[in-house]
């Protein structure tokens, strides 16, 4: 029997894109996420584990800060010690920074104000199972809405992400480079996405949940979700 | 009865925006001097903002019927039957003053008051638009209240994840003290599972649900209702706190409620606090409220029962549960971690008794209350007929292209960009058509349907002559849907005016009014829900009337719709309507002759109606590739804007010897899209066929240019640049 990926959405008071991610996951997967309150101690059986986007407590006191204190939190930890798949978007990565799983924070955006609208993104790298379906070098466009997503890390770490082929996805202009203009949100090094040390935790700033539906104009997320689907049967 | 020490003095009565005559009606009501409580609580029910005094008479004359009508006026939102099981249910409201003091907290506790609205009514919101209206840009407070303003409508629409799609912006001195932030949801539920705030049963629980009570907005309702002198800072605290945290949780635990059979009657929080809540909810089951005050959830101490029934704190409910659900009920709203107090109970008594620190606080019969609200025959005067514009008055522009660059370039008519991209309009993954285009387009989830949705004025029209800018408005939202490919179904109102004790202003009221009501009539687009925002003046200077008309429209099947983008090059463009080069109120009059003066366009109903049913059929059949509706800046801006929406097309107009260039590409003739399309023989046959003016005026190019006429072109860059660069350089303030 065909095995599907089992996938599992960890949701807290003030996460708000849980639907649009449990549409996309079902979309690849044919079948819809578990999801999981912030107060479970104990996590289901998955093959992937996705802390999607919203402002978690409302993200009052730091974006992510109050969610990484939560159990359901110290559980992913837990599974990504045990080498399970982990997808940070938006706020989910805001949240893999504050509990450690990634390196660097997430700062308030550069021109200070919310910015949603497709940005093109650059794929960095397809070693890993989230981007194995794309090239390197290819060029996405997939929508960012966030307030806080300039990445920032010490030279050293960014570096090290570099030099460990960590960095999963740049923001760049239309030719494919990057520059000050197209990384609107003033992210070092235009970092879009990095993966842990076993590349099996992605933190990405962009929405790629809300690129799988050709209603809504562009499929570029599909091939992350299609890969993960593909990888984790 | 408790005798609270502060005596009812003459400037109290004052104080509470009560007149003499109606103080002597609460006197014979309650047969005695009031209280403070009961002083407060009469003054805030009577107050325009929650009695409609002087609207009342003229909104009751609004067409509310029709087969899809589920619900219109007199409830928290309209419900329209979407079939399927279905209803969409939407609703506009105004908080223009509290935007003037505090711009940030007074639009997003705008936005979240609206979402309460509509998430009472058991629907999900899936849509948030607003409606913004600013002073002059060179005026010293504008930026800082666009800045405020739209940062409101984005922190808390974007928290609380509902997607906002659309809007419109005007900048005009006569909102220099007074602006206005109309603010509009859109939501779906179950036509059979709509909840509603009359209340039955005397003897269940009344439930207090959400934050905790402050003293926050204190007196909202009356200051909403006053017009604003020099000293309108001073009443910044009674602009509330808005925590769109909070209300996602509200919504979340009230919706979870909602699907279960708990709910008797539900009603939000808003103007006027738990007065007109409690107030609403047993008048409405004529039925009696008892409310023990002490058990009100609050987080300031000592408050007195005046401030906590006339507090204005956010994200509150009051609820009447089935007795037997109140565990359940319990349960969820703890695990949401919002407060769930019984505080009070339904009774038989016809009346509001108020209980706090063992002793009756206020004792007030509702029927009478609410009965005997004060409702004007306010006098008024028509505003008297404008000029028409002689045409011969007018000095031909030497340059065609440059007036193209000023007009869209112009506040009014640069791009909104800088707006729209603060706020999360892809949320909840249903977004068919974005921000910029005549209305968005909402997928309904798990179907092939979509909803279209606009907000609409033109208040220069309405100053002009009311009749014909409120028929406008009214057709123009109309045509918004349309271009779309989208059914009008219904619309929603925002009426936002001066001072309604002035006889003119009052007849910019009563002739906005007719010619809406026209309007609804002919289109059957009838009005379901609406607000009424009166006293917009400052030092005596009242606002442009500003009738705001928030339209929603049904799609059968979302791929069948289409945008303002042309696809591709050498299609045919097609002009609907007649062109008559009408200047009159025009932005080209503004712009480029310094004047706003003499008539606006003409609106003919039966026009409009044949030609946008003649473009709902041509977009559902397949047989337009891009549609437009033509307003503001008229033929030239609308070829513009298509071309500007597309990936890289230009476009080209053919010569016309019939008007002079000027007048043929910026007049604002109404009930005119311009479409495109590979058909065009066979559009032009079902024109003629449907006794509808169609001509073909141009074609799509792949040059890059935007040609006007054989003599003027002009390189697109140089337009998207004039378009895309006013907005954000203004904003910093360059």
């Amino acid at each position: 029997m065909l095995a599907f990926m089992k996938s599992v959405l960890i949701t807290f008071p003030g996460t708000n894109r849980e639907r649009d991610m449990a549409m996309a996951l079902e979309r690849a997967s044919g079948r819809p996420p578990k999801l999981v309150w912030h107060t479970e101690t104990e996590l289901p059986n998955a093959d992937l584990i996705v802390i999607p986007g919203g402002f978690a407590y409302g993200d009052y006191l730091r974006a992510g800060a109050m969610a990484s204190h939560t159990p359901a939190m110290r559980s992913v930890v837990d599974r990504a010690s045990q080498g399970v798949a982990i997808l940070g978007v938006c706020n989910g990565f805001q949240i893999l920074t504050e509990i450690g799983l990634l390196p660097g924070a997430l700062m308030r955006n550069a021109g200070l104000k919310f910015i949603c609208r497709n940005l093109d993104i650059r794929v960095e790298t397809t070693d890993c199972l989230f981007t194995a379906d794309y090239t390197t070098d290819q060029c996405i466009s997939i929508p960012v809405a966030h307030n806080d997503g300039n990445y920032f890390a010490d030279n050293e770490t960014l570096d090290r992400l570099e030099g460990e082929d960590r960095i999963a996805f740049r923001y760049v202009n239309t030719n494919g480079q990057t520059s000050g203009e197209a990384n609107p949100n003033g992210s070092a090094r235009s970092i879009a996405g990095i993966l842990n040390q076993n590349r099996r935790v992605l933190g990405f700033m962009p929405h790629p949940e809300n690129a799988t539906d050709p209603a809504l104009g562009g499929l570029d997320g599909c091939p992350l979700f299609d890969a993960l689907t593909r990888a984790l049967s | 009865m408790s005798r609270s020490n502060i005596s009812i003095t003459t400037d109290l009565i004052t104080a509470h925006g009560l007149s003499k005559d109606e103080y002597q009606n609460i006197l014979v009501i309650l047969d005695r001097k009031p209280t403070l409580t009961e002083l407060g609580i009469f003054s805030a029910m009577w107050s325009e903002h929650c009695s409609y005094k002087s609207s009342k008479k003229w909104l009751k004359t609004l067409p509310t019927e029709g087969p899809q009508v589920i619900q219109g006026p007199g409830e928290n939102a309209g419900v329209v039957d979407i079939g399927d099981g279905q209803a969409v249910v939407f609703k506009i409201e105004s908080h223009n003053h509290p935007s003037f003091i505090e711009p940030y907290q007074g639009a997003a506790t705008g936005v979240g008051g609206i979402l309460r609205d509509v998430f009472t009514m058991g629907a999900r919101p899936v849509a948030n638009l607003n409606a913004l209206r600013f002073g002059d840009p060179d005026h010293p407070k504008t930026r800082h209240l666009v800045s405020g303003v739209v940062a409101g409508i984005s922190g808390y629409g974007n928290c609380i994840g509902v997607p906002t799609v659309g809007g419109e912006v005007n900048f005009h001195s006569a909102y220099n003290g007074n602006i206005l932030v109309n603010a509009m949801t859109v939501g779906l539920a179950s036509a059979d599972k709509i909840f509603y705030s009359a209340a039955t049963g005397a003897g269940n629980p009344v439930i207090y649900v959400g934050a905790k009570t402050g003293r926050d907005g204190i007196h909202g309702a009356t200051m909403a209702s006053a017009e604003f002198s020099e000293d309108a800072e001073e009443k910044r605290p009674t602009v509330q706190v808005g925590d769109p945290f909070t209300e996602k949780l509200l919504l979340e635990a009230c919706l979870e409620l909602m699907a279960e059979d708990a709910i008797i009657a539900i009603q939000d929080m808003g103007a006027a606090g738990l007065t007109s809540s409690s107030v609403e909810m047993a008048g409405k089951g004529r039925l009696g409220m008892q409310l023990d005050l002490d058990q009100v959830p609050t987080r300031e101490e000592a408050m007195t029962a005046y401030e906590l029934m006339l507090s204005e704190s956010q994200e509150r409910m009051l609820m009447v549960l089935k007795p037997e659900s109140e565990p359940k009920a319990r349960a969820i709203f703890e695990r949401w971690g919002l407060d769930f107090a019984v505080i009070g109970a339904l009774t038989t008594t016809g009346r509001l008794v108020i209980n706090k620190d063992d002793a009756v606080q206020a004792d007030i019969p509702i029927d009478p209350m609410v009965d005997h609200s004060p409702e004007y025959d306010r006098e008024w005067e028509r505003t008297p007929d404008p000029q028409l514009l002689n045409r011969a008055d007018l000095t031909p522009p030497d340059s065609l292209p440059d007036v193209l660059r000023r007009i869209i370039g112009s506040p009014d008519l640069a791009s909104r960009r800088w707006i729209w991209e603060q706020y999360d309009h892809l949320i909840m993954n249903d977004t068919v058509v974005r921000p910029g285009g005549d209305a968005a387009v909402i997928r309904v989830r798990n179907t092939q349907k979509a909803l279209a949705m606009t907000v609409d004025c033109t208040p220069r029209y309405c100053a002009a002559q009311p009749e014909t800018g409120g028929a406008q408005a009214v057709a123009e939202a109309w045509r918004n849907l349309t271009a779309t490919g989208a059914r009008p179904l219904a619309f929603t109102n925002n009426m936002n005016f001066g001072n309604p004790e002035r006889p003119h202003i009052m007849g910019q009221f009563a002739g906005c009014i007719a010619g809406m009501k026209a309007a609804a009539k002919t289109l059957d687009f009838p009005v379901v829900s609406g607000n009424v925002s009166l006293y917009n003046e400052t030092e005596g200077e009242p606002i442009l009337p500003t009738p705001v008309i928030g339209g929603v429209g049904l799609l059968g099947d979302h791929a069948k719709h289409t945008t303002i983008a042309l696809k591709k090059p050498n299609e045919a463009l097609v002009l609907v309507g007649v062109t008559t080069g009408w200047l009159g109120q025009s932005i080209y009059l503004r712009e480029i002759e310094g004047r706003e003066a003499c008539a606006p366009p003409p609106v003919n109903l039966e026009t409009e109606k044949a030609n946008g049913n003649l473009v709902r059929a041509l977009i559902e059949n397949g047989m337009v590739s891009a549609c437009h509706d033509l307003s503001d800046g008229g033929l030239a801006i609308a070829v513009a804007e298509m071309a500007l929406a597309s990936e890289g097309l230009g476009a080209h107009l053919n010569e016309q010897t019939d008007l002079p260039s000027y007048a043929y590409l910026f007049g604002e003739d109404q009930a005119r899209y311009l479409v495109a399309t590979s058909y065009s023989d066979a559009v032009l046959t079902r024109a003629k066929t449907a006794g509808v003016s169609a001509r073909i005026v141009g074609h799509a190019t792949n040059d890059g240019r935007l040609t006007l006429t054989n003599d003027d072109s002009i390189p697109l860059c140089v337009i998207r640049s004039a378009h895309e660069d006013w907005l954000p350089k203004y904003m910093q303030g360059s």
